[in-house]
Protein backbone atom coordinates (compact mmCIF):
# COMPACT_ATOMS: atom_id res chain seq x y z
CA UNK A 1 0.00 0.00 0.00
CA UNK A 2 2.71 2.43 0.99
CA UNK A 3 4.68 1.56 -2.12
CA UNK A 4 1.71 2.08 -4.39
CA UNK A 5 1.04 5.50 -2.92
CA UNK A 6 4.62 6.51 -3.41
CA UNK A 7 4.47 5.53 -7.05
CA UNK A 8 1.31 7.50 -7.61
CA UNK A 9 2.66 10.61 -5.96
CA UNK A 10 5.90 10.61 -7.87
CA UNK A 11 6.19 13.44 -10.34
CA UNK A 12 5.85 12.11 -13.85
CA UNK A 13 7.97 12.86 -16.88
CA UNK A 14 6.71 13.05 -20.43
CA UNK A 15 8.28 11.07 -23.26
CA UNK A 16 10.17 14.24 -24.24
CA UNK A 17 11.69 15.02 -20.85
CA UNK A 18 15.30 14.14 -21.79
CA UNK A 19 14.99 16.35 -24.88
CA UNK A 20 14.01 19.34 -22.72
CA UNK A 21 16.99 18.74 -20.46
CA UNK A 22 19.30 18.53 -23.48
CA UNK A 23 17.95 21.86 -24.73
CA UNK A 24 18.78 23.44 -21.38
CA UNK A 25 15.19 23.89 -20.25
CA UNK A 26 14.30 25.19 -16.80
CA UNK A 27 12.12 22.40 -15.44
CA UNK A 28 9.12 23.05 -13.20
CA UNK A 29 6.41 20.82 -11.76
CA UNK A 30 3.03 21.36 -13.40
CA UNK A 31 -0.04 19.18 -13.04
CA UNK A 32 2.03 16.34 -11.61
CA UNK A 33 4.61 16.45 -14.40
CA UNK A 34 8.14 17.80 -14.67
CA UNK A 35 7.72 20.23 -17.57
CA UNK A 36 9.88 22.79 -19.37
CA UNK A 37 9.14 26.36 -18.25
CA UNK A 38 11.47 27.97 -20.77
CA UNK A 39 14.53 27.07 -22.82
CA UNK A 40 18.06 28.34 -22.53
CA UNK A 41 19.06 30.87 -25.18
CA UNK A 42 15.43 31.76 -25.79
CA UNK A 43 13.20 32.48 -22.77
CA UNK A 44 9.53 33.33 -22.39
CA UNK A 45 9.58 36.48 -24.53
CA UNK A 46 11.48 34.99 -27.47
CA UNK A 47 9.40 31.80 -27.37
CA UNK A 48 6.20 33.83 -27.19
CA UNK A 49 7.17 35.94 -30.19
CA UNK A 50 8.21 32.86 -32.18
CA UNK A 51 4.64 31.58 -31.93
CA UNK A 52 3.10 34.95 -32.81
CA UNK A 53 5.50 35.61 -35.71
CA UNK A 54 6.55 32.23 -37.13
CA UNK A 55 6.15 28.87 -35.39
CA UNK A 56 6.85 27.20 -32.05
CA UNK A 57 6.84 23.64 -30.74
CA UNK A 58 5.31 22.60 -27.40
CA UNK A 59 5.45 19.35 -25.48
CA UNK A 60 1.89 18.89 -24.25
CA UNK A 61 2.19 15.19 -23.52
CA UNK A 62 1.09 15.88 -19.96
CA UNK A 63 -2.49 16.36 -21.19
CA UNK A 64 -4.82 13.44 -20.52
CA UNK A 65 -6.76 11.45 -23.11
CA UNK A 66 -9.89 9.36 -22.57
CA UNK A 67 -11.71 7.42 -25.25
CA UNK A 68 -15.45 6.77 -25.18
CA UNK A 69 -16.74 4.12 -27.54
CA UNK A 70 -19.82 1.94 -27.86
CA UNK A 71 -23.55 2.04 -28.41
CA UNK A 72 -24.25 4.82 -25.89
CA UNK A 73 -21.06 6.85 -26.40
CA UNK A 74 -22.78 9.95 -27.78
CA UNK A 75 -25.52 9.88 -25.14
CA UNK A 76 -22.83 9.54 -22.45
CA UNK A 77 -20.75 12.46 -23.72
CA UNK A 78 -23.91 14.56 -23.90
CA UNK A 79 -24.57 13.64 -20.25
CA UNK A 80 -21.20 14.78 -18.88
CA UNK A 81 -20.41 17.64 -21.30
CA UNK A 82 -21.86 21.17 -21.40
CA UNK A 83 -21.57 21.68 -25.16
CA UNK A 84 -23.90 19.97 -27.65
CA UNK A 85 -22.43 17.34 -29.94
CA UNK A 86 -25.74 16.10 -31.36
CA UNK A 87 -25.52 15.45 -35.08
CA UNK A 88 -21.86 16.42 -35.25
CA UNK A 89 -20.01 15.27 -38.36
CA UNK A 90 -17.08 12.89 -37.89
CA UNK A 91 -13.90 14.93 -37.51
CA UNK A 92 -15.51 17.82 -35.61
CA UNK A 93 -14.11 19.03 -32.28
CA UNK A 94 -16.01 20.73 -29.48
CA UNK A 95 -14.74 22.75 -26.50
CA UNK A 96 -16.76 22.67 -23.30
CA UNK A 97 -16.78 21.71 -19.64
CA UNK A 98 -17.71 18.92 -17.31
CA UNK A 99 -19.61 20.42 -14.39
CA UNK A 100 -20.78 19.38 -10.96
CA UNK A 101 -24.48 19.37 -10.12
CA UNK A 102 -23.97 22.80 -8.49
CA UNK A 103 -22.49 24.26 -11.69
CA UNK A 104 -18.87 24.32 -10.49
CA UNK A 105 -16.37 23.09 -13.04
CA UNK A 106 -14.82 19.61 -12.92
CA UNK A 107 -12.62 20.41 -15.91
CA UNK A 108 -12.65 22.05 -19.33
CA UNK A 109 -11.95 19.73 -22.21
CA UNK A 110 -12.01 19.05 -25.92
CA UNK A 111 -14.24 16.36 -27.42
CA UNK A 112 -13.08 14.92 -30.75
CA UNK A 113 -15.63 12.99 -32.77
CA UNK A 114 -13.49 10.24 -34.31
CA UNK A 115 -16.43 8.20 -35.62
CA UNK A 116 -20.06 7.41 -34.87
CA UNK A 117 -20.18 6.66 -31.14
CA UNK A 118 -16.39 7.02 -30.97
CA UNK A 119 -15.04 10.01 -29.06
CA UNK A 120 -11.61 11.18 -27.94
CA UNK A 121 -11.62 13.47 -24.90
CA UNK A 122 -8.64 15.69 -24.03
CA UNK A 123 -8.43 16.76 -20.38
CA UNK A 124 -6.05 18.78 -18.22
CA UNK A 125 -2.97 17.07 -16.76
CA UNK A 126 -3.66 18.20 -13.21
CA UNK A 127 -7.18 16.77 -13.40
CA UNK A 128 -6.57 13.37 -14.97
CA UNK A 129 -7.18 11.34 -11.80
CA UNK A 130 -10.17 13.46 -10.73
CA UNK A 131 -11.75 13.46 -14.20
CA UNK A 132 -11.22 9.75 -14.70
CA UNK A 133 -12.95 8.99 -11.39
CA UNK A 134 -15.76 11.41 -12.30
CA UNK A 135 -16.26 9.82 -15.71
CA UNK A 136 -16.35 6.31 -14.29
CA UNK A 137 -18.74 7.38 -11.54
CA UNK A 138 -21.18 8.70 -14.12
CA UNK A 139 -20.95 5.85 -16.60
CA UNK A 140 -23.56 3.65 -14.93
CA UNK A 141 -26.45 2.87 -17.24
CA UNK A 142 -24.47 3.60 -20.39
CA UNK A 143 -23.32 0.83 -22.71
CA UNK A 144 -19.84 2.22 -23.35
CA UNK A 145 -16.19 1.28 -23.31
CA UNK A 146 -14.34 3.98 -21.38
CA UNK A 147 -10.53 3.99 -21.52
CA UNK A 148 -7.99 6.27 -19.90
CA UNK A 149 -5.23 6.41 -22.55
CA UNK A 150 -3.25 9.23 -20.92
CA UNK A 151 -0.13 7.13 -20.43
CA UNK A 152 -0.15 5.85 -24.00
CA UNK A 153 -0.32 9.15 -25.88
CA UNK A 154 2.46 11.63 -26.31
CA UNK A 155 1.35 14.98 -27.67
CA UNK A 156 2.98 17.96 -29.32
CA UNK A 157 1.50 21.28 -30.36
CA UNK A 158 2.89 23.13 -33.38
CA UNK A 159 1.64 26.69 -33.15
CA UNK A 160 2.02 29.86 -35.18
CA UNK A 161 1.41 31.21 -38.69
CA UNK A 162 3.97 28.84 -40.24
CA UNK A 163 2.67 25.73 -38.51
CA UNK A 164 0.79 24.36 -41.52
CA UNK A 165 3.88 24.57 -43.68
CA UNK A 166 6.06 22.94 -41.05
CA UNK A 167 3.66 20.08 -40.30
CA UNK A 168 3.32 19.30 -44.00
CA UNK A 169 6.94 19.63 -45.04
CA UNK A 170 8.89 18.52 -41.97
CA UNK A 171 6.51 15.89 -40.59
CA UNK A 172 4.91 14.90 -43.88
CA UNK A 173 1.42 15.01 -42.39
CA UNK A 174 -1.13 16.44 -44.85
CA UNK A 175 -3.10 19.14 -43.01
CA UNK A 176 -3.59 22.13 -45.33
CA UNK A 177 -7.19 21.25 -46.10
CA UNK A 178 -8.16 20.87 -42.43
CA UNK A 179 -10.43 23.57 -41.02
CA UNK A 180 -10.21 25.00 -37.50
CA UNK A 181 -11.42 22.65 -34.75
CA UNK A 182 -11.40 19.53 -36.89
CA UNK A 183 -9.37 16.35 -36.55
CA UNK A 184 -8.46 13.26 -38.49
CA UNK A 185 -6.57 10.04 -38.09
CA UNK A 186 -3.60 9.38 -40.30
CA UNK A 187 -2.51 5.77 -40.62
CA UNK A 188 1.25 5.66 -40.95
CA UNK A 189 2.62 3.27 -43.59
CA UNK A 190 3.97 0.00 -42.18
CA UNK A 191 7.36 1.00 -43.52
CA UNK A 192 7.49 4.07 -41.26
CA UNK A 193 10.58 3.67 -39.10
CA UNK A 194 9.30 5.11 -35.84
CA UNK A 195 5.71 3.95 -35.73
CA UNK A 196 4.75 1.78 -38.71
CA UNK A 197 1.05 1.04 -38.97
CA UNK A 198 0.17 3.34 -36.12
CA UNK A 199 -2.77 5.76 -36.34
CA UNK A 200 -1.81 9.32 -35.51
CA UNK A 201 -4.45 11.85 -34.48
CA UNK A 202 -3.96 15.38 -35.78
CA UNK A 203 -6.22 18.35 -35.07
CA UNK A 204 -6.22 22.01 -36.04
CA UNK A 205 -6.38 23.27 -32.48
CA UNK A 206 -4.23 24.94 -29.88
CA UNK A 207 -3.97 27.13 -26.84
CA UNK A 208 -2.14 30.15 -28.18
CA UNK A 209 -4.63 32.16 -30.25
CA UNK A 210 -2.63 31.38 -33.38
CA UNK A 211 -3.22 28.87 -36.14
CA UNK A 212 -1.75 25.52 -35.23
CA UNK A 213 -1.96 21.79 -34.88
CA UNK A 214 -1.88 19.23 -32.12
CA UNK A 215 -0.61 15.73 -32.76
CA UNK A 216 -1.33 12.71 -30.57
CA UNK A 217 0.57 9.47 -31.06
CA UNK A 218 2.81 6.87 -29.44
CA UNK A 219 5.82 8.07 -27.49
CA UNK A 220 8.16 6.82 -30.22
CA UNK A 221 6.42 8.73 -32.95
CA UNK A 222 6.13 11.92 -30.89
CA UNK A 223 9.84 11.79 -30.03
CA UNK A 224 10.60 11.37 -33.71
CA UNK A 225 8.42 14.38 -34.61
CA UNK A 226 10.11 16.48 -31.93
CA UNK A 227 13.59 15.67 -33.25
CA UNK A 228 12.62 16.47 -36.84
CA UNK A 229 11.03 19.81 -35.92
CA UNK A 230 13.96 20.87 -33.75
CA UNK A 231 16.39 19.86 -36.50
CA UNK A 232 14.34 21.99 -38.92
CA UNK A 233 14.92 25.00 -36.66
CA UNK A 234 11.50 25.23 -35.01
CA UNK A 235 11.72 27.01 -31.64
CA UNK A 236 11.00 24.81 -28.61
CA UNK A 237 8.48 26.59 -26.37
CA UNK A 238 7.86 26.03 -22.67
CA UNK A 239 4.90 26.38 -20.34
CA UNK A 240 5.91 29.96 -19.54
CA UNK A 241 4.98 31.26 -22.95
CA UNK A 242 2.09 28.80 -23.23
CA UNK A 243 0.58 30.73 -20.32
CA UNK A 244 1.37 34.23 -21.66
CA UNK A 245 0.04 33.27 -25.11
CA UNK A 246 -3.24 31.78 -23.91
CA UNK A 247 -3.73 34.60 -21.43
CA UNK A 248 -3.38 37.35 -24.03
CA UNK A 249 -6.23 35.95 -26.10
CA UNK A 250 -8.42 35.37 -23.04
CA UNK A 251 -8.35 31.57 -22.97
CA UNK A 252 -9.06 30.18 -19.49
CA UNK A 253 -6.74 27.92 -17.52
CA UNK A 254 -8.38 25.45 -15.17
CA UNK A 255 -7.29 26.36 -11.65
CA UNK A 256 -7.15 30.07 -12.48
CA UNK A 257 -10.24 31.07 -14.47
CA UNK A 258 -12.25 27.87 -13.95
CA UNK A 259 -12.47 25.74 -10.83
CA UNK A 260 -14.82 23.86 -8.54
CA UNK A 261 -15.98 27.31 -7.39
CA UNK A 262 -15.93 29.07 -10.77
CA UNK A 263 -18.65 27.93 -13.14
CA UNK A 264 -18.46 28.44 -16.90
CA UNK A 265 -21.20 31.06 -16.56
CA UNK A 266 -19.13 33.06 -14.05
CA UNK A 267 -16.12 32.70 -16.35
CA UNK A 268 -18.07 34.16 -19.27
CA UNK A 269 -18.01 30.85 -21.15
CA UNK A 270 -21.79 30.53 -21.46
CA UNK A 271 -21.51 30.03 -25.21
CA UNK A 272 -20.08 26.57 -24.48
CA UNK A 273 -22.97 25.68 -22.17
CA UNK A 274 -25.95 24.58 -24.26
CA UNK A 275 -28.93 24.98 -21.99
CA UNK A 276 -31.31 23.90 -24.74
CA UNK A 277 -29.81 20.41 -24.55
CA UNK A 278 -32.20 17.84 -23.06
CA UNK A 279 -29.95 16.98 -20.14
CA UNK A 280 -26.43 17.19 -18.73
CA UNK A 281 -24.89 17.23 -15.28
CA UNK A 282 -25.12 20.73 -13.80
CA UNK A 283 -27.71 21.98 -16.27
CA UNK A 284 -30.24 23.14 -13.66
CA UNK A 285 -27.69 25.07 -11.61
CA UNK A 286 -26.15 26.69 -14.68
CA UNK A 287 -29.56 27.63 -16.10
CA UNK A 288 -30.37 29.28 -12.78
CA UNK A 289 -27.07 31.18 -12.82
CA UNK A 290 -27.73 32.39 -16.33
CA UNK A 291 -31.26 33.46 -15.50
CA UNK A 292 -30.67 35.07 -12.10
CA UNK A 293 -27.16 36.30 -12.69
CA UNK A 294 -24.01 35.38 -10.76
CA UNK A 295 -22.44 37.09 -7.77
CA UNK A 296 -18.99 37.17 -9.34
CA UNK A 297 -17.84 37.46 -12.92
CA UNK A 298 -14.56 37.05 -14.71
CA UNK A 299 -13.41 40.29 -16.34
CA UNK A 300 -10.36 41.77 -17.96
CA UNK A 301 -8.62 44.69 -16.21
CA UNK A 302 -6.09 47.01 -17.78
CA UNK A 303 -3.82 49.01 -15.47
CA UNK A 304 -2.68 52.51 -16.35
CA UNK A 305 0.73 51.85 -14.83
CA UNK A 306 3.24 49.12 -15.67
CA UNK A 307 3.01 47.31 -12.30
CA UNK A 308 1.96 43.73 -12.86
CA UNK A 309 -1.10 42.19 -11.25
CA UNK A 310 -0.43 38.53 -10.39
CA UNK A 311 -2.62 35.57 -9.48
CA UNK A 312 -4.23 36.09 -6.06
CA UNK A 313 -3.76 39.87 -5.78
CA UNK A 314 -6.80 41.75 -4.45
CA UNK A 315 -9.02 43.89 -6.68
CA UNK A 316 -10.52 46.97 -4.98
CA UNK A 317 -13.27 49.39 -5.87
CA UNK A 318 -12.49 53.11 -5.93
CA UNK A 319 -13.43 53.31 -2.24
CA UNK A 320 -10.67 50.80 -1.51
CA UNK A 321 -12.98 47.93 -0.58
CA UNK A 322 -12.05 44.44 -1.80
CA UNK A 323 -14.26 43.24 -4.66
CA UNK A 324 -12.36 40.24 -5.99
CA UNK A 325 -9.11 38.59 -6.96
CA UNK A 326 -6.76 38.44 -9.92
CA UNK A 327 -6.83 35.01 -11.63
CA UNK A 328 -3.98 35.56 -14.12
CA UNK A 329 -1.98 38.70 -14.81
CA UNK A 330 0.98 39.68 -16.93
CA UNK A 331 2.71 42.43 -18.67
CA UNK A 332 1.12 41.30 -21.96
CA UNK A 333 3.99 40.90 -24.40
CA UNK A 334 2.15 41.43 -27.67
CA UNK A 335 0.46 44.66 -26.59
CA UNK A 336 2.96 46.01 -24.01
CA UNK A 337 0.38 46.59 -21.28
CA UNK A 338 -0.16 45.39 -17.73
CA UNK A 339 -3.39 43.44 -17.84
CA UNK A 340 -5.12 40.68 -15.94
CA UNK A 341 -8.18 38.52 -15.71
CA UNK A 342 -9.94 38.79 -12.38
CA UNK A 343 -13.00 37.36 -10.70
CA UNK A 344 -14.89 40.32 -9.21
CA UNK A 345 -18.32 41.25 -7.84
CA UNK A 346 -20.70 41.40 -10.79
CA UNK A 347 -21.78 44.97 -10.08
CA UNK A 348 -18.29 46.12 -11.11
CA UNK A 349 -18.05 43.93 -14.20
CA UNK A 350 -19.30 46.48 -16.75
CA UNK A 351 -16.75 47.61 -19.33
CA UNK A 352 -14.86 50.80 -18.41
CA UNK A 353 -15.68 50.53 -14.68
CA UNK A 354 -12.82 52.09 -12.70
CA UNK A 355 -11.18 49.62 -10.30
CA UNK A 356 -7.87 49.31 -8.46
CA UNK A 357 -5.48 46.48 -7.74
CA UNK A 358 -3.39 46.09 -4.63
CA UNK A 359 0.16 45.25 -5.73
CA UNK A 360 2.39 44.75 -2.71
CA UNK A 361 2.17 47.99 -0.69
CA UNK A 362 0.65 50.16 -3.40
CA UNK A 363 -2.70 50.46 -5.10
CA UNK A 364 -2.80 50.88 -8.87
CA UNK A 365 -5.81 52.20 -10.81
CA UNK A 366 -7.20 50.67 -13.96
CA UNK A 367 -10.43 49.85 -15.72
CA UNK A 368 -12.49 46.87 -16.77
CA UNK A 369 -11.83 45.85 -20.37
CA UNK A 370 -12.61 42.89 -22.60
CA UNK A 371 -10.89 39.67 -21.53
CA UNK A 372 -9.20 39.40 -24.89
CA UNK A 373 -6.08 41.56 -24.89
CA UNK A 374 -4.83 40.42 -28.27
CA UNK A 375 -6.82 39.28 -31.29
CA UNK A 376 -6.79 35.62 -32.23
CA UNK A 377 -5.36 34.74 -35.61
CA UNK A 378 -7.12 31.49 -36.34
CA UNK A 379 -6.79 30.32 -39.92
CA UNK A 380 -10.30 29.39 -40.97
CA UNK B 1 29.14 33.91 -16.81
CA UNK B 2 27.77 36.58 -14.59
CA UNK B 3 29.78 39.71 -13.98
CA UNK B 4 30.95 40.70 -10.48
CA UNK B 5 32.55 44.07 -9.79
CA UNK B 6 35.31 44.69 -7.25
CA UNK B 7 34.69 47.25 -4.54
CA UNK B 8 30.94 46.70 -4.20
CA UNK B 9 29.10 45.05 -1.32
CA UNK B 10 26.82 42.09 -2.04
CA UNK B 11 23.87 40.45 -0.28
CA UNK B 12 22.78 36.81 -0.38
CA UNK B 13 19.55 37.92 -2.04
CA UNK B 14 21.63 39.34 -4.92
CA UNK B 15 21.46 43.07 -4.30
CA UNK B 16 24.59 45.20 -4.44
CA UNK B 17 25.59 48.46 -2.74
CA UNK B 18 28.07 50.90 -4.25
CA UNK B 19 29.18 53.19 -1.45
CA UNK B 20 29.94 56.82 -2.17
CA UNK B 21 30.68 58.78 1.01
CA UNK B 22 27.64 58.58 3.25
CA UNK B 23 25.46 57.27 0.43
CA UNK B 24 24.81 53.82 -1.01
CA UNK B 25 23.57 53.06 -4.52
CA UNK B 26 21.48 49.87 -4.32
CA UNK B 27 20.60 47.64 -7.26
CA UNK B 28 20.46 44.01 -8.31
CA UNK B 29 23.48 42.07 -9.50
CA UNK B 30 24.23 40.78 -12.97
CA UNK B 31 23.63 37.27 -11.64
CA UNK B 32 20.14 38.34 -10.50
CA UNK B 33 19.17 39.95 -13.81
CA UNK B 34 20.34 36.83 -15.62
CA UNK B 35 18.22 34.61 -13.42
CA UNK B 36 15.17 36.86 -13.79
CA UNK B 37 15.21 37.20 -17.56
CA UNK B 38 13.60 40.22 -19.21
CA UNK B 39 12.77 42.82 -16.59
CA UNK B 40 9.46 44.48 -17.43
CA UNK B 41 8.81 46.59 -14.35
CA UNK B 42 10.65 47.91 -11.32
CA UNK B 43 8.54 48.75 -8.29
CA UNK B 44 10.51 51.45 -6.45
CA UNK B 45 9.93 53.23 -3.15
CA UNK B 46 9.57 57.00 -3.04
CA UNK B 47 12.13 59.60 -2.10
CA UNK B 48 12.18 60.12 1.70
CA UNK B 49 10.97 56.55 2.34
CA UNK B 50 12.94 54.69 4.99
CA UNK B 51 14.52 51.37 4.08
CA UNK B 52 15.77 48.78 6.55
CA UNK B 53 18.51 46.24 6.07
CA UNK B 54 16.99 42.80 5.45
CA UNK B 55 13.56 44.20 4.61
CA UNK B 56 11.72 44.47 1.32
CA UNK B 57 11.75 47.87 -0.41
CA UNK B 58 10.25 47.11 -3.79
CA UNK B 59 10.20 44.47 -6.49
CA UNK B 60 11.59 43.62 -9.87
CA UNK B 61 9.12 42.03 -12.23
CA UNK B 62 10.09 39.73 -15.05
CA UNK B 63 7.57 38.17 -17.41
CA UNK B 64 7.30 35.10 -15.23
CA UNK B 65 7.31 36.48 -11.70
CA UNK B 66 7.69 39.31 -9.23
CA UNK B 67 10.84 39.18 -7.12
CA UNK B 68 11.06 41.20 -3.93
CA UNK B 69 13.93 43.61 -3.52
CA UNK B 70 15.56 43.26 -0.11
CA UNK B 71 17.52 46.26 1.11
CA UNK B 72 21.09 45.41 2.09
CA UNK B 73 21.36 48.64 4.12
CA UNK B 74 19.26 50.94 6.30
CA UNK B 75 18.64 54.60 5.67
CA UNK B 76 16.59 57.16 3.81
CA UNK B 77 15.91 57.03 0.08
CA UNK B 78 17.26 60.27 -1.38
CA UNK B 79 16.90 59.41 -5.04
CA UNK B 80 15.32 56.76 -7.24
CA UNK B 81 16.54 55.84 -10.69
CA UNK B 82 13.72 57.37 -12.69
CA UNK B 83 15.09 56.05 -15.98
CA UNK B 84 13.89 52.61 -14.89
CA UNK B 85 10.28 53.77 -14.88
CA UNK B 86 10.22 53.89 -18.67
CA UNK B 87 13.10 51.56 -19.44
CA UNK B 88 13.19 48.72 -16.91
CA UNK B 89 15.19 46.72 -19.47
CA UNK B 90 18.22 48.88 -18.61
CA UNK B 91 18.73 46.45 -15.73
CA UNK B 92 19.25 43.63 -18.22
CA UNK B 93 21.64 45.75 -20.25
CA UNK B 94 23.84 46.66 -17.31
CA UNK B 95 22.66 45.79 -13.84
CA UNK B 96 25.54 47.43 -11.96
CA UNK B 97 25.32 50.69 -13.88
CA UNK B 98 21.56 50.92 -13.38
CA UNK B 99 21.17 51.17 -9.64
CA UNK B 100 17.60 51.35 -8.31
CA UNK B 101 17.74 53.59 -5.22
CA UNK B 102 20.26 55.93 -3.62
CA UNK B 103 20.17 55.66 0.17
CA UNK B 104 21.59 58.00 2.79
CA UNK B 105 23.15 55.37 5.03
CA UNK B 106 22.10 55.48 8.68
CA UNK B 107 24.41 52.69 9.83
CA UNK B 108 27.53 52.07 7.79
CA UNK B 109 28.57 49.16 10.02
CA UNK B 110 25.83 47.13 8.29
CA UNK B 111 28.17 46.91 5.31
CA UNK B 112 30.28 44.48 7.36
CA UNK B 113 27.46 41.94 7.09
CA UNK B 114 27.67 41.93 3.30
CA UNK B 115 29.99 40.00 1.00
CA UNK B 116 32.87 41.33 -1.05
CA UNK B 117 33.17 40.58 -4.76
CA UNK B 118 35.26 37.46 -4.34
CA UNK B 119 33.02 35.93 -1.68
CA UNK B 120 29.90 36.79 -3.70
CA UNK B 121 31.33 35.24 -6.87
CA UNK B 122 31.90 31.94 -5.09
CA UNK B 123 28.48 32.26 -3.39
CA UNK B 124 26.87 32.40 -6.85
CA UNK B 125 28.69 29.31 -8.00
CA UNK B 126 27.18 27.17 -5.25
Amino acid sequence: MAIKQELELRIKRTCLYDKHVNLGATIVEFGGFDMPLLYKNAGITAEHMAVRDTVGLFDVSHMGEVTVKGKDAERYVQHIFTNDIAGAPVGKIYYGMMCYENGGTVDDLLVYKMGENDFFLVINAANIAKDWAWMQDHAAGFDIDLQNCSDYYGQIAVQGPESEHVVETVLGLPCAEMTFYTCKEIKLPLSSESAGGEAVIISRTGYTGEDGFEIYASHDYIRDCWDKLIAAGVQACGLGCRDTLRFEVGLPLYGDELSEDISPIMAGLGMFVKLDKAEFIGKEALAKQKEEGVAKKLVGIELYDKAIPRHGYTVLNMEGEPIGEVTTGYHALSVDKSVCMALIDSQYAKLDTEVQIQIRKKVFPGKVVKKQFYNKNYKK
Amino acid sequence: MSKVIEGLYYSESHEFVRVDGGYGFVGITDYAQNALGNVVYVDMPEVDDEVTAGEEFGAVESVKAASDLISPVSGTVVEINEALEDQPELINQDAFENWIIKVELSNKSELDNLMDAKTYASFCEK
